[in-house]
This record gives C-alpha cells, structure tokens and sequence, in this order.
C-alpha cells in the first residue's frame, strides 16, 4: 500500500511538536534539576496530548485534503476515459462530497448530451438516406433522361434512362465499326464532355449564371446539340446552387436532362414533305380539272371527247381525295405523338379505373368484366380515368347506377392499331341527345368539374367514343376505341418502369470532391483513374508490334468500379506469333472481324477522357498508344501513374516489382491473368493497396506521386 | 400558213389530253413527249416553234431540258413556255433565269395559256 506521505506528516506533527517540547523541557531540567518530576508528569501529559492532536489532525488532513485529491483524480479519470460512473466521496467533508455531487451531476449532463447529439445524428442521417431513396425512386421513375454533374463535368448520378438512352446512341454509330461495345458512354466519374461538346455547356452554365445574377428564380438553358452518332438531343441545363454559400450565384454542379428528339425532327421532316406533296399534287391535279372542264366548256365536243374529258376530272377528283385521306390519318399521328401518351398495361388501366370510380363515386360498385391482359395502350392515363369516373358518375347520379362493369378487348375488324374499352352497365338506356350531351359537356368528378370534354380526351387520343345497347342482355355501353401502344416502345417503357426503381450507380460522395483545378494538388484517394492494360502481338511497337487487346477498369473515390469496364479486341492487321497466343490466348480468328486501331482508340480516348491514366509498367503500353497517335490523331495528354514505379517507391528494397509479386506481397488475389481486363482489374487493386502506403512515405497528392515515380531509378529506364 | 409546231411535254396524260386538243384547236401540229430525254431528243430532231415544257418529269426535269435547249445556239429559235406545280417564287425565277420564255403555275386558265401561246408564237 502506498504511504500518502502528508497523512504521515499531519498524523506526526503533533508529536514532533511535543519532541520539541520534551527537548525545551530537558535543557529546562538540566539547568534546574528540582523540576524534573514535573517535566516528567508534564511530557507524559504533552505526550498524551500529542497522540490525541495528531489522531485529529491526520483525520482533518483526510477529510479535507486527501478527499479533494482523490476528488480530482476520480474527476480526472471521469473526463479523460469517457466512463460514465458515480464519483463516491465517502468520508470527505461536506464541501468535498458537494462538489463531488456536482461533479457527477456534470457527468450526468455530459452523458444525456451526448446521447441527444447522437440520437440527433442519426436521425440526420435517416433523413439523409430517406432523401438519398426518395430522389433515386424518383429519378429512376423520370421517363427523361437525368444526369447530374459537379462543375468539371464529371458524372455524379444518373438514371437508368439515361444510360439506355444514352447506349442506344452509341449503339447506332453505324458505319464506323463500332468500336468496343463494351464501352458505355455513361459512367460515375466520367466526362459529361465525351458526349457533349465542353463549349455548350459552357455557354450554357455562363447564360445560367447571368440569369441568377439578375435574380431569376429558376433559370434553366435550353440547347439542341448532334452527337457523333448523328442523333440529336435537346438538352435542358438546370444548375445546382452550393448550399450554405454566402453567395448566391455559386454553382456546384448542373442537371442535365436530355431528349432524343431525332424522332421528333424526322417526323417534323416527313410533315413537311407531306404539306409539300399535297401542296404542289393539288395544284397539279387542278391544273388538270381546270383544263378539262375549260375544254367541255366548248359547244362543239363530239361524245368521245366529251367523255375523256369527264374521265380526267373524275379521275383527279379520286387522286385529291386519296390525298387529302393520307393526309388526314398523318394528322392523326402526329397529335398522338404530340400529346404526351405514356404506354400503359390494359389490366392496369383498367384495375386503375375501378379504384378511381369507387374512391370518386358514393355507392357506386366498378368491376373489371373482361381484360385482354396481352393488350399495352399507349394513354394519357390521368385524362382517361377522369373521364371514365365522371361517365360512371352522371350513371350513378342521373340514372341510379349501381355498379358499372369494365371491359377491354382487342378490335377484331381491321383496325388493329385500337383497343375498345367499354363501360358496361345494366339496365336504363338513353337517348342519343344526352349522349351526346355527356360527350360534349364539361367533366365533373363530385364538385370538381374539369375543363376537358370526353370528347377533348377522346380526340386526344385519336380516338371515338359512342354508345350502344346489348338488348339480349338488358345492358348498355359507352365504348371508347384506344390507340395500341407500339411494339418497340413499350418494350423499353416497361423495362424502365417495371425494372429495380433505383438508379444503379449512386454515389452522392462524388459531391464533396473538389474540381481538378489544381490536378497535381489533388490527393489521390479523390482523383478518377483509368486503369487499363493491352495486349499485343510482341515486345517491340517499333518493330512492328501491335496491339491486339485493350482492357480497362475505373475507380472513383478511390473504389473500384467494375461496372464501367472497357474491353475490346482489336484486329492487329498482321499475324500474331504463336509464342504470345500461350500467354494471352489470343487466336487469330478471334480479331479477325475486331474493330481495327484505328476505330478503337478514339472510343477508348473518350472512355479515359478527363482521368489519370494508371497501368502496371505504362511506358510500355504508353508506347505503343504513342505510336498510333499521328495515325489516329488520339492523343493521351492526361498524366499517367505507374504501378510499377510506385511499388519501387514503397518497397525500394524488394527485388521484384513484377505485377504478380506485388500483387502477392499486397494480398491481391490475381484472377483472369492475362487478358487485359483482367490485368486491368489486377493493376487496379494493387493500385488501391498502394495509396495508404504512399501516404507512410508522406505521398499524398498527384503530383508527389509523379515526383516520386519520377526518382526512382527505375523510372529512367526506357523502353 | 399560221400553222405552228408545238410540243407538250409533260407526263401526266391527264393534262397532256386538254393540251393537245387546246393547241389543235388553235391550229398548231402538235407532238407529245412524256419525259424530259425524249422532250429534249423531239427539241433536236423537230425544232418545234414552242415548247410547252413541265417541270417535273421523269428522266430529266424541265429545268435541265430548258438549259440544255438554251445551250444549243441552234435551238435559239424554240420558244419555251414553262408549265409547273411548283408555285414559290424562286422556282420561277430560276426557270426565267435559264432561260424560260414565260412561266406558269398550275392551275392555270386554259384562256390564258392560248394568249400567252399566241403572244410567243406571235
């Protein structure tokens, strides 16, 4: 047990005062020997006195001051360890024990705050994810292509129609043969630019920028642009203000949303060309009525004349006619793509309108009678129940209708481009007036009244509407004919709206990253890579080597993206020795129909565009995608990190700086050697393993990395 | 003897039928061509006084017949009277601009082209 030192102190300092008497007392009786009895009787007094002073003191000396020590070092281990227990401060005097009650009331507060902060915390961040859902529910539902950027162009979100839209762009590049289809044009981390054209955007965000500058609320910058597979987009930028910024023009990023509207401006096209064929085929077919009824006009024709002049009017009468039919059904297909049709399960539709009819109407019962569950229609939903609802409502009100049947079949006749979809009820039937009357009489739904006719959603649709009786069964309907929905589209409709509903690529982190203004000042767990491998037909480029393979993988904030991979075979146009077939196991027959150089390295050039490049040993693929440059015209001026390099950085005293012994030494599992891809993947994993151990050694950016990779003596071997 | 020679060109029997008769009434001979090679090969052979010349024919188009005639000093004789559906203005300027003697849009009155005919032929 430990001596507290100052306990002993106050427990002795009575009786060393009394040792100081004693010694007073004996110096006393040695000059004067006849008091000695009564030093005697008086030591024994002190003595007993001392005992008793220094029991108390060494108590007083606990109770006040050993107590308020312990006090501390208890109050010390409190704030210090993070525990949360009572301090006990038990035979320590009154003041003591209240500060010690204090003390652990302060602890108490402590420990309720931080449990507030921490339930507070996370309710932020369930609002957060909540946030994060609902916006991915939402984008993935958007029939619009939506991508969103920070302010360098680089990809943070987008939805799946985008990236459908987005692949079917490139997938029609048709005559180019179309270089690497692993290769999406779409990807988290990517250059928005290698799409769209840097200058447009530009434009578009500085137009964006004035606007706010002149208080606008929302402004948003329209452009129509070609991508290089020749199809157009409309494009609609809407910024995305920094929030928190005193200022409040700031920019973060921007929202794209795009639309192919190649379809548009083709049928825009075809318009015209129609308006211009029925302007000049009228004006020919007049021209030729004219003339013949100007001939009849003469007195003298003989009946033969006379009838072949009747034959050309009636004849062109037919062809204006024929005409002016075609033009009419054109019409009609182009309000149907005008108005806003979504494509729409019948079944759907159909349960749709029961639950509207019911919810809307008071004892009035819907059912579905017959469904053709083949049948897709291409509707504006909305539109369409309201009219059915107010149809069964004036029945329920107007007639006492009790239960209304629903009924969609296909049209057998030789419309095949409709579906009939009747409202079927049994019992009173009605005049031809009143139909008519609630054909063309505003809708109501209970106290709403709606501007639209059921003829305005009938004609929108480009369809009719009529009424009819079944006598044999007592019952009447209203039939309304529908257009089908077309086949191509709804393969697509369906597969984005039926499909996962989140977007599948997600990552809000990209958010907080900084712009590559400074690309050598960047740290490198924040930058985009490409890390890509090739390979060729031989060790020489110069001598004649080509590549017969490029592989590549993404990371983005420093994870692997394997979702984003490039990989494509490229037909080196010469032979390739047997001697690399062992290694890479690339037969000629194999690239015999690959894309050539040529038309791969600008797709692949679009797919590192704006990303550090990374690959094991990169003078040597560097080399060779060098050599095509004067060729191909595709130049690849973003840095460059080498695995190679930076492993002799980390491990300078390692003989082997051979892909497969650093990815030993790191732990990385080594798949699919050699393809490119799969050294790619490889590369990428060993790269990833060495960012923290650069960071050891104090590398923590690009540009420490290039320096580095630069002193080590490998680096001056050439290849 | 009034009597000219006029060829129609044109390949619509349609109005190639109120033409003939129009113009043998009016007491020209009158040949046919229905597109624009055999227009042109008829120019070359016949030397017709006046051309009634469509512009949209098979083979070559009017435009190109026009220019082709007008090319042939020998030709410089033949009058030509454009008949057309196209009815903007600069198809009427480029038809004057190769050389077309008169031009008229479809429809037309059958009066007018007479006056017109007899102007040129005149």
């Amino acid at each position: 047990m430990k001596v507290d030192k100052r306990e002993v102190a106050a427990a002795l300092l009575p009786a060393a005062l009394l040792g100081v008497a004693a010694l007073a007392a004996w110096l006393v009786a040695t000059l004067a020997p006849d008091t000695e009895g009564r030093i005697a009787l008086g030591l024994f007094a002190g003595l007993m006195l001392a005992a008793v002073a220094g029991t108390l003191l060494r108590q007083a000396y606990l109770r006040w001051v050993h107590a308020a020590a312990r006090l501390v070092e208890d109050a010390g281990t409190l704030l210090a360890a993070d525990v949360q227990r009572e301090i006990a401060a038990a035979g320590a005097g009154a003041e003591v024990q209240a500060l010690a009650g204090i003390v652990n009331q302060f602890a108490a507060q402590r420990a309720a705050l931080r449990s507030d902060i921490a339930q507070q915390v996370a309710a932020a961040s369930r609002n957060v994810e909540q946030e994060r859902n609902r916006l991915a529910a939402l984008m993935a539902e958007l029939t619009q292509s939506v991508v969103v950027c920070n302010l360098d162009g680089r990809i943070l979100l987008y939805n799946r129609r985008a990236r459908l839209q987005l692949r079917a762009l490139s997938a029609h590049k048709g005559a180019t043969p179309s270089a690497a289809d692993g290769a999406e044009l779409i990807g988290l981390g990517r250059s928005i630019y290698a799409l769209l054209d840097r200058a447009l955007i530009a434009h578009a965000i500085e137009s964006v920028q004035q606007r706010l500058g002149r208080g606008a609320a929302n402004p948003s910058a329209q452009f129509v642009t070609g991508t290089r597979a020749g199809a157009l987009l409309r494009v609609q930028l809407a910024p995305v203000r920094t929030v928190g910024s005193g200022d409040a023009d700031a920019l973060d990023g921007f929202v794209l949303m795009l639309d192919n509207i190649t379809r548009d401006f083709a049928g825009q096209a075809e318009r015209d060309q129609m308006l211009h064929t029925l302007g000049e085929g009228s004006r020919a077919s007049l021209g030729n009525v004219q003339a013949a009824l100007e001939m009849l006009d003469f007195p003298d024709l003989d009946a033969s004349t006379r009838e072949r002049f009747m034959a050309v009017v009636r004849d062109e009468v037919r062809a204006m006619s024929a005409r002016v039919q075609q033009l009419a059904a054109h019409s009609a297909q182009t309000m149907k793509t005008r108005w806003p049709l979504e494509d729409m399960r019948g079944d759907d539709l159909l349960a749709a309108a029961c639950r509207r009819i019911e919810a809307s109407i008071d004892n009035c019962r819907a059912s579905v009678e017959q469904v053709d569950a083949e049948l897709w229609l291409q509707v504006d939903s909305y539109s369409l129940l309201q009219a059915l609802a107010s149809l069964a409502a004036r029945l329920a009100g107007e007639y006492g209708v009790k239960l209304v049947r629903l009924r969609l079949t296909r049209d057998d006749k030789a419309d095949a481009a409709h579906a009939r979809l009747d409202l079927v009820w049994q019992g009173p039937s009605m005049s031809t007036e009143t139909v008519i009357g609630w054909e063309t009489e505003p809708m109501r739904v209970g106290d709403e009244s709606v501007g639209l006719t059921v003829r305005d959603v009938v004609e929108r649709h480009g369809g009719e509407f009529w009424f009819e009786r079944e006598r044999v069964r007592h019952a009447s309907f209203f039939r309304m004919l529908l257009p089908l929905a077309v086949e191509g589209e709804r393969l697509e409709a369906s597969t984005v709206v039926r499909g996962d509903s989140r977007p599948e690529v997600f990552d809000f982190d990209l958010f907080q990253r900084e712009p590559p203004r400074e690309l050598a000042e960047r740290r490198l767990a924040e930058l985009t890579y490409t890390v890509f491998d090739t390979e060729t037909t031989g060790l020489e480029p110069s001598a004649g080597d080509e590549i017969i393979q490029i592989g590549a993988t993404r990371i983005v904030a420093a994870k692997l993206r394997l979702e984003d991979a490039f990989e494509q075979l490229v037909n080196p146009q010469r032979s390739i020795p047997a001697v690399g077939i062992a290694i890479h196991g690339i037969e000629p027959a194999m690239v015999e129909h690959a894309p050539t150089i040529d038309a791969v390295l600008p797709s692949f050039h679009a797919y590192a565009l704006d990303t550090v490049l990374v690959a094991h040993n990169a003078a040597f693929d560097m080399r060779f995608l060098e050599l095509k440059r004067e060729r191909t015209g595709v130049a690849f001026e973003q840095p460059v990190l080498d695995t190679l390099l930076l492993s002799a950085v980390v491990h300078p005293a390692q003989e082997s700086h051979r892909l497969e012994a650093i990815a030993e030494r790191l732990g990385v599992t080594v798949l699919g050697r050699h393809t490119a891809l799969g050294d790619a993947m490889v590369t990428a994993e060993v790269f990833l393993k060495l960012i923290p151990l650069l960071a050891e050694r104090g590398i923590h950016t690009l540009g420490q990395a290039l320096a580095a990779s630069e002193k080590t003596y490998l680096a001056r071997v050439s290849y | 003897m009034n009597a000219k020679h006029v060829l129609i060109a044109d390949d619509e029997p349609n109005i190639v039928i109120s033409l003939e008769f129009l113009m043998k009434r009016e007491g020209h001979r009158v040949s046919v061509a229905r597109d624009g090679d055999a227009a042109l090969a008829t120019i070359r052979a016949e030397r017709p006084d006046l051309v009634l010349l469509d512009v949209m024919m098979p083979g070559k188009s009017g435009f190109e017949v026009c220019q082709a005639v007008r090319a042939d000093e020998t030709l410089a004789g033949v009058k030509i009277l454009m008949l057309s559906a196209k009815g903007r203005d600069t198809d009427l300027a480029k038809g004057s601009a190769l050389g077309a003697d008169a031009y008229m849009t479809k429809p037309f009155s059958t009066r007018e082209l007479a006056d017109k005919v007899k102007a040129l032929l005149g």
